[in-house]
């Protein structure tokens, strides 16, 4: 079923926590809502269960109207960050619950909870108490007990924010493998964007109580359509100047050719991110000299910070054998070039 | 006593953080003399003595003392006032806590202040208020004695003065409770199709149901040992409006030392039967509590 909110707000104490946010999701979608801390995503998604009432807009699931639908009417399964599971039944009374209070027979109830055990990989464990499990196995038993009623939208609210990172990754890959299997329409709120990048086919990005961006994680990362989701959005380096010529912006060395629409003398800044600084020990072409000020070992990358004279500073992202095999080094010469950079005038 | 030894034995450890706050031995001895014969004095020798004098005359004059007609009628009065305080500050408690914990409301503040007032009020006033209201000089006086409707000097006076006396203790062993175990349990039965009621009797009440009943026990034991606010509406008709401890103060005023001891003794019975219950109660509560705040932190793997 279809989630489909317009014009939805909600004011706390006169604070916009969610402003006029419309938007459409489809049926059998997995989308991540992803934005810092306070930025109106948890409670976006609590009004969506009906868990917290809007101040203005709608709320449609399937065409529906369902704005002052309650909770319990909505068909939707929501997993809360701290499982919520209840702490004095067993994972099976845990997992029954939603079928209990809808009055269905201990056939169907048991035959339901054995299917949702052996989905999450937990038969066995049905006689346990929430407190026996590990986090990961609590979240699990959480999302099994949200869907055994059988929702037509699940809702995760930080499902894997208070696990380690270990986890989280199985995590992730469990949702993943679970939505192909169930395919009913998903959305999660997360502060984490690998995690929202990895796992979700669609993502929105909240900020300040409004989505900034809709796109694909690909369009969100290589075309962030605001300041705040290009710093957001992956790392990224960014620098103040001004539009130099028609279609020119200078900072040092470097020479950045921008959209010549952008009036001369605008103040402007630009993002570019650090892996997308070609960094090389000979000149090749159109590069600046730059001093390496310090290195840092990061995993994957190694980062550099370059020194580019005039008390400017950026830094370069390098794959690790490709660092190595070339052997930069604190305080050697290299030849650096921005390749892909967005501007957005201030 | 063990414990000491063992204390001193990590005392002479070098390194031994316990170390710096280990006393002398003498000291020890000294303070856990103290502690003990303030112990013996003020609580094993009265209550040594309340048993001792309520068999001075033997076993058949303790159980006659408490057979009698008025002493059994003070039992009957006190189970009754003792039985709708502890239901209806149940009642209270829990509305009250499920008020201030789950919802925003004007007044909230001073909700949770006035519940503490039966606290800070002496007993004698909390009697007052209800003579001033309802005695024949009071302000419902003339209307109720129209009515022929009887408060003061009567059973539903002495209901009202211990429902007064009591009713912050179920509320008040409520409310920090509910804070900290927060909604989302009852978020999530509702997300999962439970009503209110449901909800409440599936979610809601195992989850305090060791702190309720903690509360009870408590509010329980207040309601029948109420003395000072109950003596001012009562009228001390014996047979008819004394409860236990004013029974045993008529017993004593009156001489009769055996008699008055022998019903104090089943008051002191009841306290400790309190006390034992109380302990119960609040080893599973606490270790409910324990478990609660550890479940979020610590990640038990299998």
């Amino acid at each position: 079923m279809s989630i489909e909110v317009r014009g939805l707000s909600k004011y706390f104490n006169g604070f916009k926590a969610v402003h006029e946010v419309s938007v459409k999701l489809e049926t059998g979608s997995l989308t991540a809502l992803l934005g810092p801390s306070g930025s109106g995503k948890s409670t976006l998604l609590r009004m969506i269960a009906g868990l917290e009432v809007p101040d203005a807009g709608e709320i449609h699931l399937t065409g529906r109207e369902a704005t002052y639908v309650t909770a319990k009417e909505r068909n939707v399964g929501f997993v809360f960050q701290h499982y919520a599971l209840f702490k004095h039944m067993t994972v099976y009374e845990n997992i029954a619950f939603g079928l209990r209070v809808r009055k269905q027979t201990e056939k169907e109830i048991k035959d339901r909870v054995y299917e949702l055990l052996n989905l999450i990989q937990l038969t066995g464990y049905e006689k346990r108490y929430p407190s026996q499990l590990s986090g990961g196995q609590r979240q699990r038993v959480a999302v099994a007990r949200a869907l055994a009623p059988r929702p037509e939208v699940l809702l995760l609210d930080e499902p894997f924010g208070a696990l380690d990172a270990k986890v989280r990754e199985e995590l992730r890959d469990w949702i993943l493998k679970l939505h192909e299997e169930t395919s009913v329409t998903t959305l999660f709120v997360t502060h984490d964007q690998q995690e929202a990048m990895e796992v979700a086919s669609r993502i929105l990005i909240m900020n300040k109580g409004q989505i900034e961006q809709d796109g694909t994680p690909i369009e969100i990362f290589d075309k962030p359509a605001t300041h705040f989701i290009a710093q957001f959005v992956g790392e990224t380096n960014f620098i103040d100047t001004e539009v130099a010529e028609k279609g020119l912006a200078v900072w040092g060395p470097f020479r950045f050719s921008i959209n010549p629409t952008l009036a001369v003398k605008r103040k402007i800044r630009i993002y570019f991110r650090p892996n997308d600084v070609y960094m090389t020990e000979q000149f090749e072409t159109l590069q600046v000299q730059a001093k390496i000020a310090k290195t840092r070992f990061k995993g994957t990358v190694i980062e550099y910070q370059l020194d580019i004279g005039g008390d400017k500073n950026i830094s370069a992202q390098i794959p690790k054998g490709v660092a190595l095999a070339s052997g930069f080094k604190e305080g050697q010469f290299v030849y650096a070039a921005i390749t892909a950079f967005h501007v957005f005038p201030l | 006593m063990k414990e000491t030894l063992i204390v001193s034995f990590r005392g002479t450890r070098n390194n031994d953080p316990a170390r710096a706050l280990t006393e002398p031995l003498w000291v020890r001895w000294v303070l856990i003399a103290i502690a003990l014969s303030f112990m013996g004095l003020f609580l094993v020798v009265p209550l040594v003595e309340v048993f001792a004098s309520a068999l001075d005359k033997g076993f058949q004059y303790y159980f006659n003392a408490i057979r009698e007609p008025a002493a059994l009628s003070a039992i009957k009065l006190t189970l009754i006032a003792a039985g709708v305080s502890v239901l209806l500050n149940t009642l209270f408690g829990l509305s009250a806590a499920w008020a201030i914990t789950k919802f925003q409301f004007p007044g909230k503040n001073l909700l949770i202040t006035l519940i503490d007032l039966p606290f800070t009020v002496s007993p004698v006033v909390s009697g007052l208020i209800y003579v001033l209201l309802f005695g024949l000089q009071g302000l419902m006086g003339h209307w109720l004695k129209d009515h022929d409707i009887q408060i003061i000097f009567a059973l539903p006076g002495i209901v009202l003065a211990t429902v007064f006396v009591t009713f912050p203790f179920v509320a008040r062993e409520l409310i920090p409770l509910m804070q900290e175990q927060g909604s989302e349990e009852e978020e999530a039965a509702k997300v999962l199709g439970a009503n209110g009621w449901q909800t409440f009797w599936k979610v809601t009440l195992p989850n305090i149901q060791w702190g309720l009943l903690y509360g009870i026990i408590l509010c329980n034991a207040r309601a029948m040992g109420e003395f000072g606010a109950v003596s001012v509406v009562s009228g001390h008709i014996r047979g008819l409006t004394n409860t236990l401890p004013l029974h045993v103060e008529i017993l004593y005023n009156e001489y009769n030392f055996t008699a008055a001891f022998a019903v104090a003794s089943l008051l002191t019975f009841l306290a400790l039967l309190t006390l034992v219950a109380k302990t119960l109660v609040g080893a599973k509560y606490s270790r409910e509590r324990g478990v609660l705040t550890t479940s979020l932190e610590n990640e038990v793997t299998p």
